[in-house]
């Protein structure tokens, strides 16, 4: 058993370190956050020159042959920087599906131009009344002609927006929440029939609601097997928890070192508020908490390649119930220890906590993922 | 020792209801219903309708105008207003400066300036922490140094709730540097229209402007605004943060908040049913009710303390603790209800009162910003650790 990063992957990570540090200073990042797109195309454009974008693919899909550790490393430097750019859902999600599920012509149309920073992706799945089952899906497709139409709303989109294309989630066959019967279609950005409302999220990031009025598509835009697709879309939900997760420890790290350096030095009654026993305990459990998420996040990278999909669910879930409670004590407690400065827009410390509330109710949230986990658990 | 309402009780209930259902604006009590955020003439619609009721300073005393309520009555009065939808008092006059004046101050002053806090004709506001003076407030610098007839105000205050609203602030001012630090302070009355009076705003994370910092820049201020002794104002400040920690429990407030929640709940699906029935989601809506019954009982046995003729003493700090973890957890819960459709922003619709239409469930945008916003009830008005400290020291002798 070795846990240490290759050389390889220490000079990624250096990369994406140095590329925090140079793009992401906190007053750049409210800049790019108040442009048009919500990131800067030229950060794209740099991601994809240093492999990024390609990195965790296999060769033969025209990636650089590495998997969820360099996802992990990379996601950890961007939540240490609440870097804006759409890897998660462009990379992870859109990429991951069509690597998963696409076919040739699929992925020499999607996937190497994504990889060459050429494409976006979205991924619609939730709609209003699906909270975190990845199966209540109601938005039709029905077969017309030799394609498809597509009528129904989805929720909740990040960057479709900015997506070439958005993979959608939709219902061929069978009743509510039944997993078969599902299918992944993509559908072009710009489809007639298909309109957004955009709007900014709580942490910065860009989202639509996707109204779907007898949008057409070929039969060609299915990706995966008709009616077939949920076991895809679990899998790559569960590769887009773990990430986060990553990204989720990174957000912890620099919460945790903003919170220390400000109690070191903020002073009250004459000494720095640091020498108050009920700070430096909390700040202590503020450090085991970002160590357990870092475990966990480890544990689950580590896992989510497992030939059985149990024990891949499992290290998904396991992961996002540590992440939601230690982000929620880490955010929580790192406002608090900053007093009336920590609830203010002008300090990190709001923003981070923004992104770590955030990414708990994505995907399923603390309580979601210990009930799956429990489900899990008690049937092995 | 009885818990139900006396038949007089009862009765003064259905005036309560009957008075608010009448007067409280049917726009500001849907604006209140709904979540949006009220301006200056929202609440000063509602409080000059109490005042000419005589029931806006509830808690005064009859001598000075109160309407002489018992603890009883005060709970009914306090509960009915929040279950119909009224927006809460705001507390910079009738709870903290009005209490204070007819408390410390001179005949003279009770005169000028209690009709009007009695009445909602002057808005209030507080200038006590300040940028290097937060936990620690006696630590203040702002400094007023006697000229004449006149003292000369310069410093700064910070986390001034609505001052962008105010006509005067209350102030404690460090009248003697040399002395020990809470000996150096006196209370201060100052009209905002004051020339050298700059008032910044301070964003919050929610994206809100709600307090701010005030800049004093050689403000003139009359000696006769002085209330009390000078470098005695530290009596003063004691006095009005026990005031002001009895009323932030906000428990009306909070029986409101889980009532709201079980509506979302059961608005809310879950697998094809209501989230209500989720086995796990009821149980933390459960734990939830069970500790602002506590709270409640818990603020109705100080009620009845001071129904004996007592102040608050110490022990009013375990509710402001409680009441304060409480408000965070009702709007953590019902973030958790309405899930990843916390997510969109609207400014417009959350700040400006704009038409546009919510995304999801009109209740949706409203989650996070106050899960955002609500994280200041454990730092304000003494942060919770302060209040321990307090509870420890002067209740336990530890």
């Amino acid at each position: 058993m070795d846990l240490s990063l290759s050389d390889e992957q220490k000079q990624l990570q250096d990369a994406a370190e140095r590329f925090v540090r140079d793009k992401y200073a906190f007053e750049n990042r409210r800049k790019i956050a108040a442009t048009d797109k919500g990131f800067l195309p030229e950060n794209w454009a740099q991601m994809a020159e240093l492999g990024w974008l390609g990195m965790s693919f296999r060769e033969e899909d025209g990636g650089y042959g590495g998997g969820p550790i360099e996802t992990m490393i990379v996601m950890e430097q961007f939540g240490k920087g609440l870097v804006l750019e759409p890897f998660l859902p462009t990379v992870v999600l859109g990429g991951g599906m069509i690597a998963a599920a696409g076919s040739a012509a699929q992925k020499e149309a999607l996937l190497a131009p994504m990889i060459e920073g050429k494409k976006q992706f979205a991924f619609a799945w939730l709609e209003r009344q699906s909270r975190y089952n990845l199966a209540d899906v109601s938005l039709k497709a029905e077969k017309s002609g030799a394609g498809y139409t597509l009528s129904g709303h989805k929720g909740v989109v990040y960057n479709a927006a900015s997506a070439d294309d958005i993979i959608v989630l939709a219902r061929t066959a069978g009743g509510a929440r039944e997993e078969k019967g599902l299918t992944l279609f993509v559908v072009d950005g710009k489809a007639k029939g298909l309109t957004r409302r955009d709007y900014p999220t709580q942490d910065a990031l860009r989202a639509s609601e996707l109204t779907f009025d007898k949008v057409s598509v070929g039969a060609d835009a299915v990706l995966g097997k008709v009616d077939g697709a949920f076991p895809v879309v679990e899998d790559a939900v569960d590769r887009a928890i773990v990430a986060l997760c990553a990204e989720a420890t990174g957000c912890m790290d620099a919460i945790n070192a903003a919170t220390l350096e400000y109690i070191k030095t903020r002073k009250q009654f004459g000494v720095p508020i640091g020498k108050f026993q009920v700070l430096q305990h909390r700040m202590v459990d503020c450090f085991t908490n970002a160590q357990e998420a870092r475990s966990m996040t480890l544990m689950a990278t580590l896992k989510i390649d497992d030939k059985d999909p149990v024990v891949r669910r499992k290290a998904a879930s396991g992961a996002k119930v540590q992440i939601g409670k230690s982000g929620k004590f880490c955010g929580q407690s790192a406002v608090q220890m900053h007093g009336g400065m920590g609830v203010t827009d002008e300090l990190s410390v709001s923003h981070y906590f923004k992104r770590l509330t955030m990414i708990d109710l994505m995907f399923g949230n603390q309580q979601h993922h210990l009930t799956r986990y429990s489900n899990l658990a008690m049937a092995a | 020792m009885d818990l139900a309402f006396t038949p007089e009780e009862q009765k003064f209930a259905g005036q309560v209801r009957a008075f608010v259902k009448a007067n409280l604006p049917a726009d500001v009590r849907d604006k209140v219903k709904n979540g949006k955020h009220l301006i200056r003439d929202d609440y000063m619609r509602w409080q000059q309708a109490l005042g000419k009721k005589g029931w806006l300073v509830y808690t005064w005393p009859k001598k000075y105008g109160g309407p002489g309520f018992t603890p009883a009555e005060r709970y009914i009065f306090e509960n009915i207003c929040a279950e119909e939808y009224a927006p809460g008092i705001i507390p910079f006059g009738t709870k903290m400066v009005g209490p204070v004046i007819y408390t410390f101050g001179s005949e003279e002053q009770k005169a000028k300036y209690l009709p009007p806090i009695r009445e909602s004709t002057v808005w209030w506001c507080q200038g006590y922490s300040e940028p290097g003076s937060g936990s620690d407030l006696a630590s203040l610098r702002t400094r007023a140094e006697k000229q004449g007839d006149h003292y000369i105000v310069n410093g700064s205050k910070t986390w001034n709730t609505m001052g962008h609203w105010a006509d005067w602030i209350f102030c404690l001012v460090r009248t003697d540097p040399r002395a020990k630090p809470q000996e150096g302070i006196s209370f201060l009355l100052i009209d905002m229209k004051t020339p050298g009076i700059t008032v910044k705003p301070i964003i919050m994370m929610d994206g809100g402007h709600e307090v701010n910092e005030v800049f004093f820049d050689n403000v003139e201020v009359p000696v006769a605004n002085l209330v009390g002794r000078e470098n005695e104002g530290w009596t003063c400040a004691k006095f009005l943060l026990a005031n002001e920690r009895l009323g932030i429990a906000a428990v009306p407030q909070s029986k409101r908040g889980v009532e709201a929640l079980k509506e979302i709940a059961r608005a809310e699906q879950d697998n094809g049913k209501p989230l209500i029935e989720n086995r796990s989601f009821a149980e933390k809506i459960a734990d939830l009710e069970i500790q602002v019954t506590a709270l409640e009982f818990t603020e109705l046995r100080v009620l009845s303390q001071m129904a004996q003729g007592g102040q608050p003493g110490p022990e009013v700090s375990g509710l402001k603790i409680r009441g304060s973890e409480i408000q965070q957890r009702i709007t953590e819960l019902t973030m958790e209800a309405v899930g990843e459709y916390s997510a969109p922003y609207l400014p417009g619709l959350l700040w400006q009162g704009s038409n546009e239409e919510p995304v999801g469930p009109e209740y949706a945008h409203l989650a996070a910003p106050r899960y955002f916003n609500t994280r200041k009830t454990t730092i304000y008005g003494g942060s919770n650790e302060i209040q321990k400290g307090i509870i420890s020291k002067m209740v336990l002798g530890l």
